[in-house]
Protein backbone atom coordinates (compact mmCIF):
# COMPACT_ATOMS: atom_id res chain seq x y z
CA UNK A 1 0.00 0.00 0.00
CA UNK A 2 2.79 2.28 0.97
CA UNK A 3 4.18 1.48 -2.19
CA UNK A 4 2.27 2.51 -4.42
CA UNK A 5 1.36 5.39 -2.90
CA UNK A 6 5.16 6.78 -2.80
CA UNK A 7 4.83 5.11 -6.74
CA UNK A 8 1.52 7.48 -7.58
CA UNK A 9 3.41 10.91 -5.99
CA UNK A 10 6.41 9.94 -7.96
CA UNK A 11 4.35 9.59 -10.98
CA UNK A 12 2.79 12.47 -10.68
CA UNK A 13 5.81 14.93 -9.48
CA UNK A 14 6.55 13.68 -13.41
CA UNK A 15 3.54 14.88 -15.42
CA UNK A 16 3.86 18.03 -13.59
CA UNK A 17 7.16 18.57 -14.42
CA UNK A 18 6.30 17.67 -17.59
CA UNK A 19 3.32 20.03 -17.93
CA UNK A 20 5.38 23.00 -16.71
CA UNK A 21 7.64 22.54 -19.86
CA UNK A 22 5.11 21.99 -22.17
CA UNK A 23 3.13 25.55 -20.77
CA UNK A 24 6.59 27.23 -20.84
CA UNK A 25 7.45 26.22 -24.37
CA UNK A 26 3.57 27.17 -25.69
CA UNK A 27 4.35 30.56 -24.29
CA UNK A 28 8.13 31.03 -26.10
CA UNK A 29 6.19 30.37 -29.07
CA UNK A 30 3.38 32.28 -28.44
CA UNK A 31 5.41 35.24 -27.65
CA UNK A 32 7.41 34.74 -31.01
CA UNK A 33 4.98 34.42 -33.17
CA UNK A 34 3.16 37.40 -31.65
CA UNK A 35 3.76 40.99 -33.00
CA UNK A 36 0.34 41.97 -31.36
CA UNK A 37 1.32 44.42 -27.94
CA UNK A 38 -1.36 46.39 -26.20
CA UNK A 39 -0.46 49.77 -25.16
CA UNK A 40 -1.77 52.34 -22.73
CA UNK A 41 0.14 55.41 -23.40
CA UNK A 42 1.61 56.76 -26.40
CA UNK A 43 5.01 54.53 -27.44
CA UNK A 44 7.17 55.53 -29.85
CA UNK A 45 7.35 53.04 -32.63
CA UNK A 46 10.14 52.27 -34.89
CA UNK A 47 9.62 54.33 -38.00
CA UNK A 48 8.21 51.86 -40.57
CA UNK A 49 10.21 51.56 -44.27
CA UNK A 50 8.44 50.89 -47.67
CA UNK A 51 9.21 47.36 -48.99
CA UNK A 52 12.18 48.04 -51.82
CA UNK A 53 10.45 45.34 -54.19
CA UNK A 54 7.48 42.92 -54.08
CA UNK A 55 8.28 38.88 -53.31
CA UNK A 56 6.88 36.58 -55.34
CA UNK A 57 4.65 35.53 -52.64
CA UNK A 58 3.55 39.29 -52.20
CA UNK A 59 3.13 39.20 -56.21
CA UNK A 60 0.10 36.20 -56.19
CA UNK A 61 -1.15 37.57 -53.06
CA UNK A 62 -1.89 41.50 -54.13
CA UNK A 63 -2.12 40.04 -58.12
CA UNK A 64 -6.02 40.79 -58.53
CA UNK A 65 -5.42 44.49 -56.69
CA UNK A 66 -1.66 44.92 -58.90
CA UNK A 67 -3.37 44.19 -61.54
CA UNK A 68 -5.88 47.80 -61.54
CA UNK A 69 -3.97 50.64 -63.34
CA UNK A 70 -4.88 52.98 -60.35
CA UNK A 71 -3.15 51.14 -58.08
CA UNK A 72 0.17 48.99 -59.57
CA UNK A 73 3.08 48.12 -58.10
CA UNK A 74 3.87 51.76 -56.90
CA UNK A 75 0.76 51.78 -55.01
CA UNK A 76 1.45 48.34 -53.20
CA UNK A 77 4.89 49.59 -52.40
CA UNK A 78 3.02 53.12 -50.98
CA UNK A 79 0.93 50.85 -49.23
CA UNK A 80 3.14 48.94 -47.21
CA UNK A 81 4.89 52.33 -45.85
CA UNK A 82 1.89 53.78 -45.06
CA UNK A 83 0.64 53.92 -41.49
CA UNK A 84 -2.97 54.03 -40.67
CA UNK A 85 -4.52 54.36 -36.78
CA UNK A 86 -8.81 53.38 -36.59
CA UNK A 87 -10.19 54.87 -33.77
CA UNK A 88 -12.98 52.56 -32.47
CA UNK A 89 -12.40 48.62 -32.81
CA UNK A 90 -16.68 48.41 -33.02
CA UNK A 91 -18.55 47.80 -36.33
CA UNK A 92 -17.01 49.87 -38.70
CA UNK A 93 -13.46 49.73 -36.95
CA UNK A 94 -13.24 45.56 -37.38
CA UNK A 95 -14.15 45.57 -41.56
CA UNK A 96 -11.77 48.73 -41.58
CA UNK A 97 -9.07 46.48 -40.31
CA UNK A 98 -9.71 43.40 -41.98
CA UNK A 99 -9.46 45.06 -45.41
CA UNK A 100 -6.60 47.54 -44.86
CA UNK A 101 -4.82 44.42 -43.44
CA UNK A 102 -5.72 42.06 -46.16
CA UNK A 103 -4.93 44.59 -48.43
CA UNK A 104 -1.21 45.18 -47.18
CA UNK A 105 -1.26 48.42 -45.34
CA UNK A 106 2.38 48.59 -43.61
CA UNK A 107 1.21 49.23 -40.24
CA UNK A 108 -1.99 49.27 -38.21
CA UNK A 109 -2.74 51.14 -35.16
CA UNK A 110 -6.29 50.06 -33.03
CA UNK A 111 -7.45 51.92 -30.63
CA UNK A 112 -10.53 51.78 -28.34
CA UNK A 113 -11.41 51.88 -25.07
CA UNK A 114 -13.82 49.19 -24.34
CA UNK A 115 -13.66 45.49 -23.87
CA UNK A 116 -15.74 42.39 -26.35
CA UNK A 117 -18.92 41.34 -24.75
CA UNK A 118 -21.17 39.11 -26.44
CA UNK A 119 -23.67 41.49 -28.06
CA UNK A 120 -20.99 43.04 -29.84
CA UNK A 121 -19.96 39.62 -32.01
CA UNK A 122 -22.90 40.04 -34.77
CA UNK A 123 -21.55 43.08 -36.36
CA UNK A 124 -18.00 43.84 -34.75
CA UNK A 125 -17.09 40.48 -36.76
CA UNK A 126 -13.16 40.18 -35.69
CA UNK A 127 -14.22 39.59 -32.05
CA UNK A 128 -14.80 36.20 -31.35
CA UNK A 129 -16.60 34.23 -28.51
CA UNK A 130 -13.76 33.41 -27.03
CA UNK A 131 -12.41 37.16 -26.59
CA UNK A 132 -15.12 38.09 -23.98
CA UNK A 133 -13.64 40.68 -21.68
CA UNK A 134 -10.76 41.40 -23.63
CA UNK A 135 -9.48 44.50 -24.75
CA UNK A 136 -11.40 44.79 -28.17
CA UNK A 137 -8.47 46.73 -29.44
CA UNK A 138 -6.45 43.27 -28.65
CA UNK A 139 -9.01 41.30 -30.43
CA UNK A 140 -9.11 42.63 -33.22
CA UNK A 141 -5.46 43.09 -33.40
CA UNK A 142 -5.30 39.30 -32.65
CA UNK A 143 -7.68 38.83 -35.63
CA UNK A 144 -5.59 40.50 -38.13
CA UNK A 145 -2.84 39.30 -36.62
CA UNK A 146 -0.75 41.57 -39.16
CA UNK A 147 1.78 43.30 -36.99
CA UNK A 148 -0.68 45.60 -35.27
CA UNK A 149 -0.50 47.59 -32.34
CA UNK A 150 -3.11 47.79 -30.21
CA UNK A 151 -4.12 50.40 -27.97
CA UNK A 152 -6.38 50.98 -25.10
CA UNK A 153 -7.34 54.70 -24.42
CA UNK A 154 -9.93 57.34 -25.18
CA UNK A 155 -13.05 57.23 -26.89
CA UNK A 156 -14.42 56.07 -30.35
CA UNK A 157 -15.99 58.04 -33.22
CA UNK A 158 -18.59 55.92 -35.62
CA UNK A 159 -20.22 56.91 -38.57
CA UNK A 160 -23.12 54.81 -39.30
CA UNK A 161 -24.52 55.01 -42.78
CA UNK A 162 -21.03 56.75 -43.89
CA UNK A 163 -19.36 54.43 -46.60
CA UNK A 164 -16.42 56.45 -47.94
CA UNK A 165 -14.75 59.74 -48.05
CA UNK A 166 -12.54 61.33 -50.33
CA UNK A 167 -11.54 65.16 -50.74
CA UNK A 168 -13.94 67.26 -49.79
CA UNK A 169 -16.63 64.47 -51.20
CA UNK A 170 -18.70 61.98 -49.13
CA UNK A 171 -20.79 59.45 -50.31
CA UNK A 172 -23.29 57.67 -48.11
CA UNK A 173 -25.20 54.97 -48.42
CA UNK A 174 -28.56 54.38 -46.89
CA UNK A 175 -29.80 50.78 -46.74
CA UNK A 176 -32.91 50.45 -45.42
CA UNK A 177 -33.71 52.77 -48.48
CA UNK A 178 -31.13 51.59 -50.83
CA UNK A 179 -29.72 54.99 -51.68
CA UNK A 180 -26.70 56.46 -52.49
CA UNK A 181 -26.11 60.12 -51.51
CA UNK A 182 -22.67 62.12 -52.59
CA UNK A 183 -22.06 65.11 -50.57
CA UNK A 184 -20.11 68.10 -50.88
CA UNK A 185 -17.89 69.08 -48.04
CA UNK A 186 -16.00 72.30 -46.97
CA UNK A 187 -12.35 72.38 -47.20
CA UNK A 188 -9.97 72.27 -44.38
CA UNK A 189 -10.63 74.62 -42.14
CA UNK A 190 -7.24 77.79 -41.58
CA UNK A 191 -8.37 77.99 -37.60
CA UNK A 192 -8.73 74.04 -36.94
CA UNK A 193 -7.71 73.64 -33.11
CA UNK A 194 -6.34 70.37 -34.55
CA UNK A 195 -5.01 70.53 -38.06
CA UNK A 196 -5.16 74.05 -39.10
CA UNK A 197 -2.37 76.33 -39.80
CA UNK A 198 -1.60 77.12 -35.59
CA UNK A 199 -2.78 74.51 -34.20
CA UNK A 200 -3.32 74.71 -30.68
CA UNK A 201 -3.78 70.86 -29.52
CA UNK A 202 -0.55 69.08 -30.96
CA UNK A 203 -0.88 65.72 -28.49
CA UNK A 204 -3.60 63.33 -27.57
CA UNK A 205 -5.58 65.03 -24.93
CA UNK A 206 -8.14 63.94 -22.61
CA UNK A 207 -10.89 62.91 -25.02
CA UNK A 208 -13.61 63.06 -22.80
CA UNK A 209 -12.55 66.54 -21.57
CA UNK A 210 -12.17 67.83 -25.06
CA UNK A 211 -15.63 66.50 -26.31
CA UNK A 212 -17.35 67.74 -22.79
CA UNK A 213 -19.33 64.05 -23.13
CA UNK A 214 -18.50 60.70 -21.58
CA UNK A 215 -16.63 58.15 -23.98
CA UNK A 216 -19.25 55.69 -23.66
CA UNK A 217 -22.61 53.97 -25.49
CA UNK A 218 -23.44 52.31 -21.64
CA UNK A 219 -26.89 53.30 -20.39
CA UNK A 220 -26.60 55.90 -17.86
CA UNK A 221 -28.72 55.49 -14.04
CA UNK A 222 -31.13 57.96 -13.32
CA UNK A 223 -32.78 58.79 -10.31
CA UNK A 224 -36.10 60.17 -10.75
CA UNK A 225 -37.35 58.86 -7.65
CA UNK A 226 -37.68 58.62 -3.90
CA UNK A 227 -36.44 55.26 -1.73
CA UNK A 228 -40.14 54.84 -1.04
CA UNK A 229 -41.35 55.27 -4.36
CA UNK A 230 -39.00 52.09 -5.27
CA UNK A 231 -38.46 48.13 -3.77
CA UNK A 232 -36.06 46.21 -4.64
CA UNK A 233 -36.11 42.67 -7.06
CA UNK A 234 -35.79 40.53 -4.07
CA UNK A 235 -38.81 42.28 -2.30
CA UNK A 236 -40.60 42.36 -5.52
CA UNK A 237 -40.07 38.22 -5.36
CA UNK A 238 -41.41 38.70 -1.87
CA UNK A 239 -44.66 39.87 -3.42
CA UNK A 240 -45.30 37.29 -5.63
CA UNK A 241 -43.96 34.19 -2.62
CA UNK A 242 -46.72 35.39 -0.13
CA UNK A 243 -49.48 36.32 -3.84
CA UNK A 244 -49.79 39.26 -2.14
CA UNK A 245 -52.44 40.86 -5.19
CA UNK A 246 -51.07 43.87 -7.24
CA UNK A 247 -50.57 44.70 -11.14
CA UNK A 248 -47.33 44.27 -12.92
CA UNK A 249 -46.77 46.43 -15.73
CA UNK A 250 -43.99 46.12 -17.93
CA UNK A 251 -43.54 49.33 -19.97
CA UNK A 252 -40.97 48.28 -22.35
CA UNK A 253 -41.55 48.58 -26.37
CA UNK A 254 -43.40 45.89 -27.23
CA UNK A 255 -40.60 44.33 -29.75
CA UNK A 256 -38.37 44.46 -26.50
CA UNK A 257 -41.38 42.16 -24.43
CA UNK A 258 -41.18 39.56 -27.60
CA UNK A 259 -37.64 38.82 -26.36
CA UNK A 260 -38.44 37.94 -22.91
CA UNK A 261 -41.18 39.13 -20.51
CA UNK A 262 -42.60 38.14 -17.25
CA UNK A 263 -45.63 35.77 -18.03
CA UNK A 264 -48.10 38.03 -15.35
CA UNK A 265 -47.42 41.35 -16.95
CA UNK A 266 -49.20 43.66 -18.38
CA UNK A 267 -47.38 45.40 -21.51
CA UNK A 268 -48.15 49.22 -22.22
CA UNK A 269 -45.03 50.90 -23.69
CA UNK A 270 -44.24 54.47 -21.57
CA UNK A 271 -44.55 56.12 -24.73
CA UNK A 272 -48.37 54.56 -24.51
CA UNK A 273 -48.62 56.16 -21.04
CA UNK A 274 -46.76 59.40 -22.07
CA UNK A 275 -48.79 60.07 -24.57
CA UNK A 276 -52.16 58.86 -22.80
CA UNK A 277 -53.33 56.70 -25.69
CA UNK A 278 -56.91 55.98 -24.35
CA UNK A 279 -57.49 52.21 -25.23
CA UNK A 280 -54.52 51.60 -22.90
CA UNK A 281 -55.48 53.76 -20.42
CA UNK A 282 -59.10 52.15 -20.39
CA UNK A 283 -57.12 48.83 -20.16
CA UNK A 284 -54.95 49.55 -17.20
CA UNK A 285 -58.07 51.11 -15.08
CA UNK A 286 -59.74 47.91 -16.12
CA UNK A 287 -56.64 45.68 -14.63
CA UNK A 288 -56.98 48.23 -11.63
CA UNK A 289 -60.75 47.56 -10.96
CA UNK A 290 -59.91 43.98 -10.87
CA UNK A 291 -57.27 44.34 -8.75
CA UNK A 292 -59.99 46.39 -6.01
CA UNK A 293 -62.32 43.67 -6.33
CA UNK A 294 -59.89 40.82 -5.11
CA UNK A 295 -58.48 42.98 -2.43
CA UNK A 296 -60.78 43.29 0.54
CA UNK A 297 -61.17 46.67 2.13
CA UNK A 298 -60.58 50.14 1.90
CA UNK A 299 -57.01 50.27 -0.63
CA UNK A 300 -55.10 51.45 -2.52
CA UNK A 301 -53.87 48.62 -5.19
CA UNK A 302 -50.47 48.00 -5.98
CA UNK A 303 -49.01 48.82 -8.88
CA UNK A 304 -45.50 47.62 -9.90
CA UNK A 305 -43.42 48.99 -12.67
CA UNK A 306 -40.88 46.85 -14.15
CA UNK A 307 -38.56 48.08 -17.76
CA UNK A 308 -34.97 46.56 -18.61
CA UNK A 309 -32.87 48.55 -16.57
CA UNK A 310 -34.80 50.57 -14.57
CA UNK A 311 -35.03 53.85 -15.98
CA UNK A 312 -38.29 54.07 -18.22
CA UNK A 313 -40.22 52.29 -15.07
CA UNK A 314 -39.00 55.47 -13.06
CA UNK A 315 -40.73 57.64 -15.78
CA UNK A 316 -43.50 55.77 -15.53
CA UNK A 317 -43.99 55.82 -11.89
CA UNK A 318 -44.00 59.59 -12.32
CA UNK A 319 -46.92 59.44 -15.25
CA UNK A 320 -49.14 57.17 -13.58
CA UNK A 321 -48.65 59.36 -9.77
CA UNK A 322 -50.01 62.01 -12.38
CA UNK A 323 -53.26 59.84 -13.47
CA UNK A 324 -53.91 58.16 -10.06
CA UNK A 325 -57.09 59.71 -8.72
CA UNK A 326 -58.41 61.26 -11.66
CA UNK A 327 -57.69 58.97 -15.07
CA UNK A 328 -57.34 56.35 -12.88
CA UNK A 329 -58.24 54.90 -9.52
CA UNK A 330 -56.26 55.32 -6.45
CA UNK A 331 -52.86 53.46 -6.75
CA UNK A 332 -49.62 53.14 -5.10
CA UNK A 333 -47.26 52.76 -7.76
CA UNK A 334 -43.68 52.09 -7.27
CA UNK A 335 -41.08 51.09 -9.54
CA UNK A 336 -38.62 47.76 -9.42
CA UNK A 337 -35.36 48.81 -9.10
CA UNK A 338 -32.53 47.38 -11.94
CA UNK A 339 -35.73 46.16 -13.83
CA UNK A 340 -35.02 42.62 -15.81
CA UNK A 341 -31.54 42.61 -15.82
CA UNK A 342 -31.86 42.84 -12.07
CA UNK A 343 -34.39 40.22 -11.86
CA UNK A 344 -32.34 37.79 -14.11
CA UNK A 345 -28.95 38.90 -12.04
CA UNK A 346 -30.46 38.27 -8.91
CA UNK A 347 -33.37 36.50 -8.41
CA UNK A 348 -34.11 33.75 -11.83
CA UNK A 349 -30.43 33.23 -13.60
CA UNK A 350 -32.61 31.60 -16.63
CA UNK A 351 -34.09 35.02 -17.63
CA UNK A 352 -32.33 35.73 -20.89
CA UNK A 353 -30.86 38.90 -20.66
CA UNK A 354 -30.20 41.56 -23.78
CA UNK B 1 -43.96 90.41 -45.86
CA UNK B 2 -41.98 86.86 -46.84
CA UNK B 3 -44.31 84.36 -48.59
CA UNK B 4 -44.43 81.06 -47.11
CA UNK B 5 -42.16 78.45 -48.32
CA UNK B 6 -42.32 74.65 -49.44
CA UNK B 7 -39.43 72.50 -48.16
CA UNK B 8 -38.52 69.47 -48.33
CA UNK B 9 -36.96 68.06 -44.98
CA UNK B 10 -34.77 64.96 -44.61
CA UNK B 11 -33.88 62.81 -41.21
CA UNK B 12 -31.34 60.10 -41.29
CA UNK B 13 -28.86 57.98 -39.58
CA UNK B 14 -31.35 57.39 -36.45
CA UNK B 15 -32.08 61.08 -36.51
CA UNK B 16 -35.51 59.96 -37.79
CA UNK B 17 -35.66 58.26 -34.63
CA UNK B 18 -36.29 61.47 -32.54
CA UNK B 19 -39.39 61.77 -35.62
CA UNK B 20 -41.65 58.90 -35.11
CA UNK B 21 -39.18 57.50 -37.49
CA UNK B 22 -40.04 59.34 -40.59
CA UNK B 23 -37.66 60.04 -42.01
CA UNK B 24 -39.07 62.62 -44.95
CA UNK B 25 -41.22 65.78 -44.34
CA UNK B 26 -42.50 68.13 -47.12
CA UNK B 27 -43.39 71.08 -44.83
CA UNK B 28 -44.54 74.87 -46.13
CA UNK B 29 -43.44 77.32 -43.26
CA UNK B 30 -45.62 80.49 -42.99
CA UNK B 31 -45.43 83.66 -44.52
CA UNK B 32 -43.39 86.07 -41.70
CA UNK B 33 -41.89 89.37 -41.64
CA UNK B 34 -38.23 88.34 -42.75
CA UNK B 35 -37.12 85.86 -44.96
CA UNK B 36 -37.07 82.08 -43.24
CA UNK B 37 -32.83 81.02 -42.19
CA UNK B 38 -31.44 78.06 -40.45
CA UNK B 39 -31.73 79.28 -36.92
CA UNK B 40 -35.48 80.28 -37.46
CA UNK B 41 -36.09 76.53 -38.93
CA UNK B 42 -34.44 75.13 -36.39
CA UNK B 43 -36.67 76.25 -34.07
CA UNK B 44 -39.59 75.04 -36.05
CA UNK B 45 -38.77 72.08 -36.10
CA UNK B 46 -38.24 71.34 -32.44
CA UNK B 47 -42.39 73.24 -32.23
CA UNK B 48 -43.71 70.97 -35.18
CA UNK B 49 -42.28 68.30 -35.51
CA UNK B 50 -39.74 67.03 -32.80
CA UNK B 51 -41.60 63.69 -31.32
CA UNK B 52 -38.98 63.36 -28.14
CA UNK B 53 -35.72 63.86 -26.84
CA UNK B 54 -35.19 67.29 -28.10
CA UNK B 55 -31.68 67.53 -26.28
CA UNK B 56 -30.50 64.81 -28.64
CA UNK B 57 -30.98 67.48 -31.57
CA UNK B 58 -30.44 70.34 -30.71
CA UNK B 59 -27.97 71.92 -28.18
CA UNK B 60 -28.49 75.98 -27.64
CA UNK B 61 -29.55 77.65 -30.97
CA UNK B 62 -28.39 75.15 -32.85
CA UNK B 63 -28.30 71.52 -33.96
CA UNK B 64 -26.16 68.83 -31.28
CA UNK B 65 -22.79 68.13 -32.32
CA UNK B 66 -22.56 65.20 -34.65
CA UNK B 67 -25.34 65.87 -36.91
CA UNK B 68 -24.45 66.75 -39.93
CA UNK B 69 -26.44 69.08 -42.26
CA UNK B 70 -26.68 69.23 -45.46
CA UNK B 71 -28.31 71.88 -47.66
CA UNK B 72 -29.12 70.87 -51.26
CA UNK B 73 -26.54 68.02 -50.67
CA UNK B 74 -23.62 70.33 -49.49
CA UNK B 75 -22.60 70.31 -46.19
CA UNK B 76 -23.95 73.25 -44.33
CA UNK B 77 -20.64 75.09 -43.66
CA UNK B 78 -20.62 75.65 -47.01
CA UNK B 79 -24.19 77.81 -46.76
CA UNK B 80 -23.40 79.71 -43.93
CA UNK B 81 -24.91 77.49 -41.42
CA UNK B 82 -27.81 79.32 -39.00
CA UNK B 83 -27.71 81.92 -41.11
CA UNK B 84 -28.34 80.34 -44.68
CA UNK B 85 -31.52 82.33 -46.13
CA UNK B 86 -33.92 78.90 -47.05
CA UNK B 87 -35.30 79.49 -50.77
CA UNK B 88 -38.05 78.00 -51.65
CA UNK B 89 -38.04 73.85 -52.50
CA UNK B 90 -34.66 74.28 -50.60
CA UNK B 91 -33.97 70.61 -49.80
CA UNK B 92 -32.70 70.28 -45.46
CA UNK B 93 -31.00 67.09 -44.40
CA UNK B 94 -30.12 66.13 -40.79
CA UNK B 95 -27.89 63.24 -40.55
CA UNK B 96 -26.84 61.93 -36.81
CA UNK B 97 -23.34 60.46 -37.36
CA UNK B 98 -23.14 59.67 -33.72
CA UNK B 99 -23.60 55.71 -32.15
CA UNK B 100 -22.12 53.37 -30.78
CA UNK B 101 -20.60 50.70 -33.20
Amino acid sequence: MAQEVCSLKAQLQEKEREIAALKEKLAQLEKSHNSVQLYDKVTPLTPLRAKAALSNEDIMRYSRQLLLPELGVQGQLNLSKTSVLIVGCGGLGCPLAQYLAAAGIGRLGLLDYDEVELSNLHRQVLHGEENQGMAKALSAANAVNSGSGAFRKSGLFLDRGVAASCGQQLVMFDAQDARFRSIKLRPKQAGCVVCGENPSITQLVDYEAFCGAAATDKCRKLNLLSRDQRITVQDYKAVIDHAEPHLLLDVRPLVEVDICHLPFSLNIPLSSLEARKSEHIRLLQERISQLKQQMAGDCRPPVYIICKLGNDSQKAVQVLQKMSGSELDVITVKDICGGLMAWANRIDTTFPQY
Amino acid sequence: MAAPIAIHLEFGGGAELLFDGVKEHHVTLPSQSEPWDVKQLLVWIQQNLLKERPELFVQGDSVRPGILVLINDADWELMGELDYQLQDQDNVVFISTLHGG
